[in-house]
């Protein structure tokens, strides 16, 4: 990429809060559900239906900008956004224009090795809509369903201001956003549901210029690799575009994810006018100090505050503690295991190598894995006894993972015990030694391999349970003999 | 008297000596519609089979709600679970809802009996119930004239002793204006007084449910029944409701009543002036101190409701696009084209104006200019109102600045027909409540006081309207319809 140019993202990010009913009625908001099994005549839209506002949702929103350090709103209000679709049963979304329930806040990033605060221009909120279905692909479906499950579950809109400068920086804010809502516990964050959806702006000037480029929207971004991926051909895109002289359209994009590019959905012109104007059918919201007070006092314990204790107590690298802090389960489980072993950057080690592969490769998260914290400190102590060797402990760990069983089972089932014996491993090397009169030669003529060798007849002797520290001390001083 | 003829208090004298029975009302009230609804044209729907089995229903259990036997008609805007609730619009031909709206419900729970569903301006959009998508109903004083509108049909079914009363709303007069035209009594009250949960919504920062009846007495007893506080519409506010009846004491010594000259103008009929100062005379009889006001910015309500009335009735009417229920165009070639073509077939002439012109005044670039200005116009008519309100307890004026024009007089003439409004729109944007109710006549049609109060004092209203129905007879002259 062109070293001349700057890249300027800022991310809109809308988070579905995580309450039991929806903001305007008390339907569901449970995902998966069948289509249309949750839905009652005021989220689809049918005449004489009025909105009653969710206070749990309101609840998240505060939790959500105490955590990003934004000004809650003593005063906001609602409107309404006007536009035609299947998906949207009033044809108008309520949301909050010119006065969202929070401003002015920031969230603190690492990333490309250096610490940035990105500001938070709002976060306000709003019903989502329904979503259509179609046959295949939209352009050729011979007729589309709309499923109102999910119109009305309320979201967090979260706009960030353009602080950030590479698709690493974006990736970091999202993944450290992600982290923050689920410590808030105000989502679930499932970016393959949909209760986490990210858009990006992008523009691109030459370094030194001050006044920002003309900025593309990309949607559909629907992981953190697909937010990364299209804001790096984006930019990519915008400088090349530039480079060729061409002029930069202002327009909304969207990712294409099995081409790897984004493409232009519409324009500047074509863009809808919302004819946005204050929802009558709800009243302005007040928001008192003392319930400000009172969220706040009920706040869970934060990444932030969770990284600091982390690095004090523990001494853990802030890169170490950004993975121990990417959720209040990943957290829970280090502290946990924390309590029955001693050792954090080996718990950690373990959890981030071992752990959040396996996760990785069964798609599952720290919650629904059959290792527990007991299990895992359990075999960080057979460990430190130097009851199992580390080339065991994996053996063992992916056993746990797998079956749960506590790792004593695991190493009597498969006979792992290590031979850390000198009496047991004696009468072995003597073997050895003499049954191989050649290598022992070799070994004496300064043939470095020669010992290598020994090892190796050792270790396939015992099925690797010999203790190869030992076996390593006890073949020198053998050999040393000679 | 005839049974149909009754007021609500005066039936259930005879109900509570056992004289008459809920079903024998019932059925003099069907018998009523029979003998004049075809020339009236009132109702859009009737539901005598089930009004007559909830009447049965009634007698047999001894059923005592506050208006237990009483049948009761409903504006097409109230929705009723299952029975249709068109809005006198094509788009909701065929709609019928699963559910009640908050204010029929509360009628039904007293054991209201719904006798049918009444004609109106489509979308309560309109005043003279001849933007109806079915058909126009008449005036019963004249059948050659309009009812008013919106709320043409309730009107009408009260003035024709076709119902003892009916529900209405009231955007920018809706209920005043065909009451007025009607020679029957309407209440429109303060904004928030009564749930508008399952009403469908023309303008919803200005809608309001209200009633028609035949004298104070039973406005003051439906009010009581459908005001206060419902979870289910925010905007409904959690004040006690006061016991109305207690108003009804013919008592207005030392009440201090406005009359804004700005309602006395040239553009309005001498005649409906003269008959209004004489009512404030009648005031002064009865001990009031009567005084004239200004309101000045009054001049300017129109316009602004005009804008915002329609801003929001354009977002309000943006849902009846065809996916979900009413009326769907199934030849269109795409989604977009079904939406305009259902749209385009749904609507009448009058929705689509206000729809029109709403989107426009909402649109960027004229959001400042039409919209936003329209909001401090209406501030500044709150706070006329304020001002007068210190010094008094009520203001009283023409409620319309004619009587009741020809059928198709005004159809084709948007603007005069919106002048019709004059009187009445301020108080919307004011969110005060207000009355209208027989004061005389002119050329035999019927004209209208306007009362209004101060925010949340309908029992001030209740009290001064009694005061003068107790003094006058206008409530009890009725249209000589011939029965054939």
């Amino acid at each position: 990429m062109s070293k001349d140019f700057e890249i300027v993202i800022g991310l809109e990010v809308h988070a579905e809060l995580k309450t039991r009913s929806k903001i305007f009625c008390s339907c569901s908001t449970a995902f998966g559900a069948e289509p249309n099994t949750q839905v009652c005549p005021v989220c689809s839209g049918f005449p004489g239906m009025l909105p009653v506002l969710n206070e749990q949702a309101v609840e998240c929103a505060i939790k959500t900008g105490l955590a990003l350090h934004c000004e809650i709103a003593e005063f906001c209000k609602f409107d309404r956004k006007n536009y035609f679709y299947p998906d949207l049963p009033k044809a108008y979304q309520i949301s909050q224009f010119d006065l969202p329930i929070c401003k002015g806040g920031y969230l603190d990033i690492e990333a490309d090795g250096e610490k940035i605060r990105v500001g938070i221009t709002r976060a306000h909120l709003e019903e989502d809509a329904g979503k259509l279905v179609h046959q295949g692909d939209i352009t050729t479906t011979p007729f589309s369903l709309v499923d109102l499950n999910r119109s009305g579950v309320p979201l967090l809109e979260i706009v960030s201001e353009p602080d950030m400068r590479s698709a690493t920086q974006a990736r970091a804010y999202m993944e450290k956003l992600r982290s923050i809502l689920l410590f808030a516990d105000v989502s679930d964050c499932k970016m393959e549901e949909g209760s986490l959806r990210c858009d990006a702006n992008v523009s691109v000037r030459p370094r030194g210029q001050e006044k920002l480029g003309t900025r593309t929207e990309i949607k559909n971004l629907n992981s953190f690799r697909a937010l990364e991926k299209a804001i790096e051909y984006e930019a990519k895109r915008q400088i090349e575009a530039i480079e060729d002289g061409e002029e930069i359209v202002q327009e909304t994009r969207t990712w294409d994810e099995a081409k790897g590019v984004t493409r232009s959905m519409r324009s500047k012109e074509e863009a809808h006018d919302y004819r946005y104007f204050p929802e009558p059918d709800l009243p302005p919201l007040r928001i008192s100090q003392d319930w400000v007070d009172k969220v706040r006092s009920s706040m869970p314990e934060l990444p932030e505050q969770a990284g600091r204790r982390l690095m004090e107590q523990h001494g853990l690298s802030s890169y170490d503690v950004d993975l121990m802090t990417q959720s209040p389960q990943i957290l829970q489980f280090f502290d946990d295991t924390l309590r029955l072993h001693s050792d954090a950057k080996a718990v950690s080690n373990w959890m981030m190598g071992d752990l959040s592969r396996l996760l990785n490769q069964n798609g599952m998260e720290i919650q629904e894995a059959k290792v527990k914290p007991a299990l895992l400190a359990d075999m960080l102590n057979l460990l430190d006894e130097g009851t199992i060797s580390g080339k065991m402990a994996k053996t063992v760990f992916e056993e746990m993972f797998a079956s749960g069983k506590d790792p004593q089972t695991i190493i009597k089932e498969k006979g792992l015990v290590q031979i850390s014996d000198a009496d047991a491993l004696l009468p072995l090397i003597e073997e050895i030694v003499n049954n191989n009169p050649k290598v022992l030669q070799d070994y004496k003529n300064g043939k470095e391999k020669a010992f290598g060798f020994f090892i190796g007849q050792i270790m396939k002797a015992t099925r690797g349970q010999a203790n190869p520290e030992m076996v390593n001390k006890l073949l020198k001083e053998r050999l040393d003999r000679e | 008297m005839e049974l149909y003829q009754l007021t609500i208090h005066e039936l259930q004298d005879l109900l509570s000596r056992k004289e008459t029975s809920a079903l024998e009302i019932t059925q003099a009230i069907f018998a009523r519609i029979t003998a004049v609804d075809d020339r009236v044209r009132a109702f859009i729907t009737l539901t005598e089979e089930e009004a007559l089995a909830k009447a049965r229903e009634i007698d047999q259990q001894g059923q005592y709600g506050r208006i237990a036997g009483i049948p009761l008609g409903l504006k097409d805007i109230f929705c009723t679970r299952g029975v249709k609730t068109t809005c006198a619009s094509r788009i909701l031909g065929n709609f019928i809802p699963t559910y009640d709206s908050t204010a029929a419900g509360r009628l039904f729970a007293e054991h209201g009996i719904l006798a049918g569903k009444l004609n109106m301006d489509e979308f309560a959009m309109g005043s003279s119930t001849e933007q109806s998508a079915f058909f126009p109903t008449c005036n019963p004083w004249d059948l050659t004239r309009v009812p008013g509108g919106s709320s043409g049909g309730s009107a009408a079914a009260v003035a024709a002793d076709e119902i003892p009363f009916a529900l209405g709303t009231d955007t920018g007069g809706s209920i005043r204006q065909p009451a007025s035209f009607c020679g029957v009594v309407g209440l429109k009250p303060t904004y928030g007084r009564v749930s508008r949960w399952g009403v469908v919504a023309y303008a919803s920062s200005l809608d309001q449910v209200g009633t028609f009846a035949k004298d104070v007495k039973d406005c003051a007893l439906i009010m009581q029944i459908i005001s206060g506080k419902d979870p289910l519409d925010s905007t409904s506010v959690d004040l006690p409701v006061p016991d109305y009846q207690t108003s009804l004491d013919g008592d207005v010594k030392g009440m201090k009543i406005a009359y804004p000259r700005e309602y006395f103008q040239p553009g309005i009929d001498p005649n409906i002036q003269e008959i209004i100062k004489k009512a404030l005379l009648k005031y002064e009889e009865m001990g009031a101190i009567v005084e004239e006001v200004s309101l000045p910015h009054s001049e300017y309500a129109l316009p602004a409701y005009y804008l915002v009335a329609t801003a929001e009735a354009s977002a309000n009417l943006a849902r009846y696009d065809g996916v979900r229920y009413g009326l769907r165009d199934y030849e269109a070639a795409n989604v977009i084209d079904m939406f305009s073509r259902s749209r385009a077939e749904g609507f009448g002439a009058e929705v689509k104006r206000r729809i029109m012109l709403g989107s426009y005044a909402l649109s960027s670039g004229y959001y400042d200019a039409y919209y936003l200005k329209a909001l401090k116009v209406r501030r500044l008519i709150a706070d006329d109102f304020s001002r007068v309100f210190a010094d008094f307890d009520l203001i009283v004026s023409p409620t319309t600045p004619t009587v009741a024009f020809k059928l198709g007089e005004q159809i084709g003439d948007p603007l005069t027909l919106y002048m019709n409004d004059i009187l009445t729109v301020p108080v919307n944007m004011a969110g005060l409540p207000a009355m209208s109710i027989p004061c005389g006549f002119h050329e035999g049609l019927p004209i209208g006081m306007q009362l209004i109060g101060p925010a949340f004092a309908e029992s001030t209203l209740i009290k001064a309207a009694f005061a003068y129905e107790q003094n006058t007879d206008f409530h009890r002259l009725r249209p000589a319809l011939e029965v054939k």
